[in-house]
């Protein structure tokens, strides 16, 4: 496959390690944060970290935008699809998220009507072929994925569709980033910024983060290799002294971002004046609703849902995780109550979850599986 | 989520300007173009596909910069590896 | 403390943590859900912990314990193998073959992997009110056709009709009795350190035919069923390696579900080389636009077989002589440890673990 697999070589993957290896300082420590779940999941998936050497740690952060969506919003939407004749229409990492009551798998299992689609476009087809039914869309995701809901509805007012609307739950992710740089806790050496949602908002937002707070950000693509050339031009900055934003997605991602996108996005949806994250708590000028003026595509505005504010079980430690702060394996309930079978927290049912990952494709460790997979 | 794969566009379509259909490793399905009106997009092109959309096109001088990048780190590797089997220590 | 010392305290801390997380997995599963759901149906841990809480529980003999693909049963000084299997695929038609062809090779293939030769076929039907009589008639005709390729006969049979909107067109259910003429045990709880795991054939064709022909995501592509009998590959194999310890039907859960239950059966790591995975690049492709693992994608033609280091290439010669083998390649190793466990080797060189999924991506593939 064109544009991957060249990005997963495993030779110049050795070629790199190298690299990296040269530029460690003996004695010192790195700690580098992948903010994306995506990269997480990359990291994982792929082995990386057989590639890195031991001073070097990576930090997985908030970037899972299932993962940050509070116990309350999962009720609201399994409210939504339980009201007569909703078909409430979700990605499919949503499917097990638990809510109070359980996920919207346990609602379906009750006779809601919740089916899983791979594009808002998908439910923009359930809603022209079911015109007697409302058909709601559970919009998740950072930047990268709330143009396509903005498009979606956009798309919906162009055909005249009164049956369709979205529950707006998208974030934004320079706030979560600045929570991790706010937090006493962490102390980081530099960041691998996100790939996709860099290709709407581009890498300016991102110079703060070298600017104000002296720390490298290098955009990454999702190949193991992208993330290794990452690690390796962040070494390399530190070696220089440097701290800047570089892109390292550039075949992707404009440095400028994707005016479209974000004028849709613009035209459809505000910034909600606070919201509160999974684990991080309330975060002012982190989310996106819908505007007055597309008040009849706002799921929010069409049902009346309970709002209802849920505390996390007190076992959960979804916070710390997604901070950095603990590795997935230093949860206490880890592997134990919570499971992939039976979540406690959303970082273990998300596919990109650090949990889920960890504990799916992580869970052994390195000398013990050497002598195994020596070939 | 944020899954964004490269997609090889193979036809446009006449009545709907914003539509494309995309070829993934043999694979084809319709995508929406919209977000990228301003880029003129033609077949042979390659874009990143997310949920149904296309977010961004694939500059393909930017690939081959990284590409080559890769290819002179595995060079010099192997010549350093080279180097040091055939240097010998006395 | 020196940051060595710091790092050896970390890796015991990890360690414990991971050999708690072992013996928590190693318990008898609980049901904790009051009611099914489509994650029951999946083939992976959910199903897994309802056959041991529910079925088991209640039918507790020696014969089900080893839930094999069949039972092997002894019987007037002969011993024969019993299976059963029920399809609800959705579609009924896809490309490739239909309902009926999953009906009769499923069953066909979880009699040969039993070791047995398949023999006779029963065949329920529950039947939609209005269902049209020329889909019965053209899936019943495909049964036929199925059948006689196999070298199998259908011998009793069943029919239900429910009110419209309960059977969702067609369910189907076939039970299966084969001989065993072969001596030996056939059974994954064998395996043993330095086996090989082979698979006869490229992986994931079957779910996502049948993922894409359910039309809502609207992709189209070339890909279409590998539904076919395979006693006569099974025959062809176990003729040339005697040194085969078990066989399985890969099906719900695709390879990777087997691969697992090799490993907690058998208490032995199994380590699976991501390069030597037969996958054909168009099932890729829509697997990594769709963000699904190939190695959990369902087949309905392709067996994976646990054979002896020594009897490899007799195994593979034995395979790739057979039409539906052609493609058969030896995908991993069997190690003694860390045992129960599932390591991929990664394309890229790295090393993961492959575990069963909890829910199913393709639900009602088979």
């Amino acid at each position: 496959m064109r544009f991957v697999d060249e990005f997963r070589d495993a030779e110049k993957a050795q070629a790199l390690a190298a690299q990296i290896a040269a530029l460690c300082e003996p004695g010192r420590q790195y700690k580098f944060m992948e903010v994306c779940g995506g990269h997480t999941h990359t990291i994982y998936k792929h082995g990386l970290e057989d590639y890195l050497p031991e001073s070097i740690t990576l930090v997985h952060g908030p970037g899972c935008p299932v993962c940050v969506i509070p116990m309350g919003r999962v009720d609201d939407a399994i409210f939504i699809a339980r009201q007569p004749d909703v078909i409430l229409t979700s990605f499919g990492d949503m499917m097990r998220v638990p809510g109070s009551h359980g996920a919207f798998f346990d609602a379906t299992a009750q006779g809601a009507d919740i089916r899983m689609v791979y594009s808002p476009l998908d439910s923009l087809k359930i809603a022209r072929q079911n015109p007697d039914r409302r058909v709601v869309f559970m919009a998740i995701g950072f930047e990268t994925t709330a143009p396509s809901s903005a498009m979606t509805v956009l798309r919906a007012k162009a055909e005249g569709l009164e049956n369709f609307s979205i529950f707006c739950n998208h974030v934004t992710i320079i706030p979560a980033i600045k929570a991790i740089l706010d937090s006493p806790d962490l102390r980081l050496d530099g960041f691998i910024g996100p790939g996709h949602v860099s290709t709407v908002i581009g890498c300016r937002p991102y110079e703060f983060i070298a600017g104000d707070y002296g720390k490298p950000l290098v955009c990454a693509g999702f190949e193991p290799l992208d993330l290794l050339q990452s690690i390796y031009m962040l070494m390399l900055q530190l070696k220089e002294g440097r701290s800047e934003v570089e892109n390292q997605y550039s075949r992707v991602v404009p440095w400028d971002g994707n005016p479209k996108a974000l004028q849709v996005i613009n035209e459809v949806m505000e910034l909600r004046p606070y919201f509160e994250w999974r684990g991080l708590g309330f975060i002012s000028h982190s989310a996106l609703r819908v505007r007055e003026s597309y008040a009849a595509f706002d799921a929010e505005r069409q049902f009346l849902v309970p709002g209802v504010r849920v505390a996390d079980p007190k076992a959960c430690q979804c916070g710390e995780v997604l901070k950095g702060v603990l590795k997935p394996w230093e949860c206490k309930v880890f592997g134990t109550a919570c499971t992939p079978e039976t979540p406690i927290g959303t970082c273990m049912v998300s596919p990109e979850g650090a949990c889920a990952a960890y504990y799916n494709f992580g869970r052994f460790t390195r000398e013990r599986v050497k002598e195994a997979t020596r070939t | 989520m944020c899954l964004g794969i490269p997609g090889e566009i193979v036809e446009l379509m006449d009545d709907r300007p914003d539509l494309a259909k995309v070829d993934v490793s043999g694979v084809r399905r319709a995508i929406n173009i919209g977000l990228l009106e301003n880029e003129k997009l033609e077949p042979g092109d390659w874009v990143l596909i997310h949920v149904g959309f296309a977010l961004s096109k694939i500059d393909e001088d930017e690939a081959k910069a990284a590409l080559d990048f890769l290819e002179g780190i595995g060079q010099a590797y192997a010549d350093e590896l080279a180097a040091l089997a055939d240097s010998k220590i006395e | 403390m020196t940051s060595q010392h710091q790092q050896y305290q970390e890796l015991s801390r990890e360690e414990q943590v991971l050999a708690r997380i072992e013996k928590a997995r190693a318990r008898k599963a609980k049901l904790k859900e009051e009611r099914i759901t489509l994650s029951h149906g999946s083939g992976g841990k959910a199903t897994q912990t309802l056959i041991e809480a529910v079925f088991l529980e209640a039918f507790s003999n020696p014969l089900l314990a080893p839930l094999e693909d069949g039972a092997v049963l002894e019987a007037h000084g002969g011993r024969l193998a019993f299976t059963c299997d029920s399809y609800v695929v959705s579609p009924l038609f896809f490309p490739g073959g239909d309902i009926g062809d999953l009906a009769v090779n499923g069953t066909v293939n979880d009699l040969a992997v039993s070791g047995a030769r398949p023999l006779w076929l029963s065949a329920g039907f529950i039947l939609e009110e209005g269902f049209p009589v020329a889909d019965l008639e053209r899936i019943v005709a495909s049964m036929a056709a199925a059948a006689e390729r196999a070298g199998v006969q259908v011998v009793t049979g069943d029919t239900k009709v429910v009110q419209r909107g309960k059977a969702d067109g067609c369910y189907v259910n076939t039970a299966g009795v084969g001989v065993i003429e072969r001596p030996g045990e056939l059974g994954v709880a064998t395996a043993r350190p330095g086996d090989a795991v082979i698979v006869s054939g490229p992986i994931g064709e079957h779910g996502i035919t049948i993922m894409l022909a359910r039309g809502e995501l609207d992709i189209e592509s070339e890909v279409s069923s590998d539904t076919a009998p395979l006693n006569g590959l099974v025959e062809r194999l176990l003729d040339a390696a005697p040194g085969v310890r078990g066989l399985r039907d890969a099906t719900r859960g695709g390879v990777a579900t087997i691969c697992n239950e090799v490993a907690r059966a058998a208490g032995v790591a199994v380590v699976v080389d991501e390069d030597a995975v037969p996958v054909r690049p168009d099932v890729r492709g829509a697997c990594e636009l769709l963000g699904i693992d190939p190695l959990y994608v369902a087949c309905e033609g392709r067996l994976v077989a646990v054979v002896d280091g020594d009897q490899v290439d007799a195994a593979l010669g034995a395979l790739r002589s057979h039409p539906l083998g052609e493609g058969a390649a030896v995908i991993g190793r069997v190690r003694d440890d860390p045992p129960g466990l599932v390591l991929l080797k990664t394309s890229f060189g790295g090393t993961r673990i492959v575990d069963l999924l909890v829910g199913d991506p393709l639900p009602r593939i088979c």
